[in-house]
């Protein structure tokens, strides 16, 4: 794997692009506004010609820039990997440059990176949501979203007309769920950390 | 008095041609023998169901082998799998075309309380949409539970004042 040589490429080409740390593959940190030409130049210059993945980042709500995403690109020829993350430009509503004219497989990625992080993909064919329903008012990933969900309505007028039902945060009962990592194979099914209170018992005040 | 009649069993030429039963077993014991499956397979459960309609565990011995993927043609709807929110409401759709009488089983850990699956968006049992008649436990159930369900749906339906709710939905 030429790790060196295209590290040096890159930063020769592109002045913004700095070496990132990475306990695997190479990786680099680009500049928002440089991320599509990075790409397409690893496309069409370096054989770097399948994107594996896109993943937003919520580095937390006091972190600026607060989300960033990262992208993995595949060389098939060279079964070698690389690695670019790039922030988003505004932490309230972040944004950033689609790349799905490059590589046609980052449309759906997108899609998901905007429905769980609420980043906005500048350019992109059609951006929707593509797990939660459409209409849904948060973006679950987020650092400040809780994992039991918030109350809120269904996709579904008709339905939540007659079943009166509303999307309701889920009992976490002391969890989340996590599988002790000692002790017998049979005593090791998840449970929650602290099992003294559930929902009929409420959890003592500290 | 001891009868010499040791003949239990329905005799025509004693009785005529003439069963005298009630009407509520009646009409229990035709809906309990074939009730057609709408399989709403969701998740992992769903591979379990399709083994329960293959050979080795063979569903048809309970009459519940044809599987309708039409709600209009089906009795009872078995939920297989994990119900997020916003299959939900499809799911709930489905059990409104079905035409009664209508059952549903709530088919594994997911279905019947939302399972390991306690988090955002999903259902915390499928009971909070739609009535169930039978939950199976399990993750997945083996098809043998699921055979038992149908048993013990079979056996609350035989239970049903099936005509007296019949003439309560004629005079609504």
């Amino acid at each position: 794997m030429s790790t060196a040589a295209t590290s040096l490429d890159l930063e020769k080409r592109f002045p913004g692009v700095t070496p990132r740390d990475s306990a695997d593959c190479p990786a680099f940190n680009v500049p928002t506004a440089d991320i599509v030409r990075v790409l397409t130049a690893l496309r069409d210059d370096f054989g770097y010609d399948m994107l594996v993945d896109i993943a937003g980042i919520d580095w937390g709500e006091s972190a600026s820039p607060r989300f960033a995403v990262a992208y993995h690109v595949l060389s098939t020829e060279k079964a070698a990997y690389v690695r670019l993350v790039a922030p988003c430009s505004g932490d309230a509503e972040p944004s950033i440059p689609s790349v799905a004219g490059v590589y046609p497989a980052a449309d759906w990625h997108e899609r998901e990176a905007y429905d769980m992080f609420g980043i906005r993909f500048e350019g992109h064919p059609d951006l929707r949501r593509i797990l939660m329903w459409e209409g849904y008012p948060y973006h679950p990933l987020r650092k400040d979203f809780p994992l039991a969900g918030i109350e809120t309505d269904l996709p579904d007028d008709e339905v939540a007309g007659e079943t009166g039902v509303r999307v309701k945060p889920a009992p976490m009962a002391g969890g989340p769920f996590v599988a002790p990592q000692a002790g017998h194979m049979t005593s090791r099914e998840p449970r929650a950390r602290d099992e003294s209170w559930n929902e009929k018992s409420e959890k003592p005040a500290d | 008095m001891v009868s010499e009649n040791t003949e239990f069993t329905y005799n025509s030429k004693i009785e005529g041609d003439v069963v005298v039963t009630k009407a509520d077993a009646v009409v229990n014991w035709i809906r309990s023998h074939s009730m057609w499956p709408m399989p709403m397979g969701l998740a992992c459960c769903a591979i379990e169901l399709m083994a329960s309609g293959a050979a080795r565990h063979d569903i048809s011995r309970f009459g519940a082998e044809v599987m309708r993927f039409s709600p209009r043609q089906s009795d009872v709807m078995i939920v297989a799998g994990t119900v997020t929110y916003k299959m939900a409401t499809a799911l709930r759709r489905i059990y409104d075309q079905m035409a009664a009488p209508k059952w549903v089983i709530a088919m594994g850990a997911c279905a019947s309380t939302g399972g390991m699956y306690r988090s955002y968006a999903v259902l915390q049992g499928v009971d909070r949409f739609v009535p169930v008649d039978v939950y199976v436990s399990g993750c997945p159930p083996r098809p043998e539970a699921l055979l038992d369900a149908i048993l013990k749906l079979k056996e609350s339906v035989n239970r049903e004042p099936s005509v007296r709710n019949l003439l309560k939905a004629g005079a609504r």
